[in-house]
């Protein structure tokens, strides 16, 4: 892209300072909410040409859209709302981008700097609120400072350990005029991101792999933020070492490989979570051994000396005591370990794995009178190859995706696993298609969740997002009915959805084609129709209610005892 | 096994630190048993000396999540090696004028002065490492302690070490 016009030295008010520096980022779309005390800077989106700003209908729909585009691009996600409510309702989609580690740069706009302090009309104190779910934040106080903090907000946002940084403005520094200069470099004497890695640290663990018989490699959703999965793949086939993916590592490691084992924890496959508890040095890549994946923490991978390769230090040994830690990017780390690690004798290692695999393998009773979910999820694979981008909501239907979509390739699951936001699964879904125009893209949701942000097809409406939107309808909050089923005797408690609209006709309300499917026949027939429509549109699919997510690892058990069927009850 | 550790930070002189730095202790369930806060010797710093009770693990965890902060440049456990830790204690003691003199010897005896006379109170100002402030405590006591006013611990590594 040509800058010149942008790096121009005139005395411009800070909104132009604004978006002139979100244009020096390279950002190409915005999502957003105006209002009051963000109005200066959306004078700004009417008169320029060349950022595409999208309206969602809810802010938590904008910035979960932001998150949904930084996690199918790679590039940070942009949001930007009022002061008050506007920067309160993104809270929960800063704290879902937080915890996985996700890019976002956020803007807000708050009262008049004289008006800070003083209970004003929409004031809220976003930057304190927001302080433990943001990677930093900055407030700014001088039209000045408005150029060198985003340059610095999306230089954080972006590197060693990624996350949102929000940006707070009061309306009068965005007025207020002075000379643009962007800084030429970012100073941060209390960021230093390290380059470097520790050879001595990485040549212990290969020291150490020499010495294993049941290796696992743990792969984590750092795979995806270090752009690692192909040295991931060398660093597996080289070494014969058989591979484990966590739930957002999934497609970090091709699953058709057949070194991949699966992915293990809570709802993990018999292999995946065999290998994890039969394994004597099990490496994390990229993995923060997330309390859904080693369940009983005390028992978790017993036999195994742990190995953790992270770009964030604090991880290494947080969670679970780790005896050879490797801090560092993960591509650099593989990138160096890579021509030094030898083949390992890892053959019986395998065929047991693989043994596991076939006397095990994931299973649900298939009918011919009802649509199955899993059978629905399949449907999606076979249809699309496995190729698509998918992103899900939260609760049932997120775990039939993990076990029943094999994902191929980096990016293409999106879901919100750390924080489990339901009403992520649309708007997501609108970020990911805006940020890959030409692939496709399909939201699987559950009732529940998509209920939390169906207002948002009206921007896949106005704007021809061709998000394919899946709703798996079983009428109650299938999860929260698992839950109670199992761990509550049977005591369904508020999980009834009954009074759900007509999701066929909820679509066609918005202008979006609206489809509904009872039956395998009519779900072949509707999904294929669905995928011959041009621009968005949602198909329903009915579904028992009492279907549960096997296997299963019960709370406060260890990851090898699991429920695998209804059988198991 | 928990122990109490001084921690030394050095951080931007920005809005919102201090709130940053507790508000991390207070996330990640660090215990704070006191906090100082002022200026440094590098222009737009301050030092922060936080004394915290942990174990070696939540220890690395301080340290790890900490640095981590944006406006930290640094933290040290300044309790690994030795050091010199101060505190400073305002105490205001009941006091009639014929009780007086018992007051400003015993104060006399811990170094502490007086660093305010009424017609019925003293207040007794004293430095010291926390142990010699609570006995002072304790001594002054049966006088009739009206206010304490601490302000934490600060510290200093011995030696020449920078941090």
């Amino acid at each position: 892209m040509n800058t010149s016009h942008l790096l121009s030295q005139d005395r411009i008010p800070g909104s132009e300072i604004l978006l002139r520096s979100l244009l020096l980022e390279g950002v190409e779309c915005i999502f957003g909410y105006p209002g009051g005390s963000i109005l200066n800077f959306y004078d700004e989106i009417y008169k320029n040409n060349e950022l595409r700003h999208y309206l969602a209908r809810h802010e938590q729909g904008a910035i979960h859209a932001a998150d949904g585009y930084a996690r199918a691009t790679g590039k940070v996600g942009v949001c930007v709302v009022t002061s008050g409510p506007g920067a309160t309702n993104l809270i929960t989609g800063i704290a879902t981008a937080h915890i996985d580690s996700v890019p976002l740069v956020i803007i807000t706009g708050n009262v008049p700097l004289s008006m800070i302090g003083t209970d004003a009309f929409q004031e809220a104190d976003i930057v304190g609120m927001t302080m433990p779910v943001t990677k930093h934040s900055y407030f700014v106080r001088d039209v000045n400072d408005i150029a060198r903090t985003i340059r610095e907000a999306f230089y954080i946002a972006n590197t060693g350990r990624k996350g949102p940084v929000l940006v707070d403005i009061p309306k009068d520094v965005t007025a207020k005029e002075t000379t643009f200069v962007w800084p030429e470099a970012v100073s941060l004497p209390g960021y230093q991101i390290r380059r470097d890695i520790d050879e001595p640290q990485i040549d212990d663990l290969l020291a150490a792999l020499g010495q294993a018989k049941h290796p696992v490699l743990l792969a984590g959703a750092g795979v995806m933020h270090a752009d690692a999965s192909n040295e991931l793949i060398k660093f597996a086939e080289k070494s014969g070492i058989p591979v484990v993916t966590t739930f957002l590592g999934l497609g970090g490691f091709p699953s058709q490989h057949p070194l991949w084992v699966g992915m293990p924890g809570m709802h993990g496959s018999y292999a995946a979570n065999m290998a994890i508890q039969q394994s004597d040095l099990l490496i994390s890549v990229g993995a923060r051994f997330d309390d859904r994946l080693t369940m009983n923490a005390s028992r978790f991978a017993p036999h195994a000396e742990i190995a953790h390769i992270d770009v964030d230090k604090a991880e290494i040994g947080k969670n679970i005591p780790t005896r050879y830690p490797v801090i560092g990017d993960v591509k650099h780390v593989l990138n160096y370990a890579l021509p030094k690690v030898s083949s390992l004798p890892t053959a019986t290692w395998l065929e047991t794995i693989a043994e596991w695999k076939s006397s095990h393998p994931l299973r649900y009773q298939d009918s011919e009178e009802v649509l199955k979910p899993q059978w629905v999820i399949e449907l999606l694979h076979r249809t699309t190859k496995g190729e698509a981008f998918i992103t899900t909501d939260v609760g049932q239907h997120q775990f039939w995706t993990a076990q029943y979509y094999p994902f191929t390739r980096p990016r293409s699951l999106i879901s919100s696993g750390g924080m489990g936001t339901m009403g992520f699964g649309l708007p997501s879904a609108i970020g990911a298609q805006i940020g890959n125009p030409d692939a496709l893209v399909i939201s699987i949701n559950g009732d529940g969740g998509i209920q939390m942000s169906s207002h948002e097809l009206a921007v896949c409406a106005i704007h021809h997002i061709p998000v394919k939107v899946v709703v798996i309808n079983n009428e109650v909050l299938g999860m929260v009915r698992q839950l109670q089923e199992v761990a509550f005797e049977e005591r369904y408690s508020e999980i009834d959805l009954s009074g759900s609209p007509d999701f066929v006709k909820l679509a066609e309300a918005y202008g979006v084609k609206g489809l509904r499917a009872t039956n395998k026949t009519e779900a072949e027939q509707v999904w294929q129709e669905a995928l011959a429509v041009k621009g968005p549109v949602l198909v329903e699919f009915v579904v028992p209610s009492s279907e549960n997510v096997y296997p299963v690892v019960p709370g406060g058990k260890a990851l090898h005892e699991m429920m695998l069927g209804d059988d198991e009850k | 096994m928990n122990h109490h550790h001084t921690v030394a930070i050095l951080v931007n002189d920005h809005p919102g630190v201090l709130q940053r730095v507790s508000a991390l202790f207070n996330r990640r369930g660090f215990n704070i048993d006191s906090i100082t806060v002022g200026p440094s010797e590098q222009p737009g710093m301050s030092r922060m000396i936080i004394v915290t009770l942990g174990d070696d693990r939540i220890m690395h965890q301080v340290i790890n999540q900490v640095e981590k902060l944006i406006d930290v440049v640094n933290i040290s456990i300044l309790s690994e090696e030795p050091l010199v830790a101060r505190e400073l204690a305002l105490i205001k003691v009941e006091a009639e004028p014929v009780k007086r003199p018992e007051i400003m010897t015993l104060a006399e005896t811990f170094r502490a002065t007086i660093a305010d006379v009424s017609s019925d109170s003293l207040v007794v100002q004293i430095v010291g490492d926390t142990e010699k402030i609570e006995a002072m405590i304790e001594l002054l006591t049966p006088y009739g302690i009206l206010q304490i006013c601490r302000t934490g611990v600060t510290a200093i590594a011995r030696g020449r070490k920078p941090f």
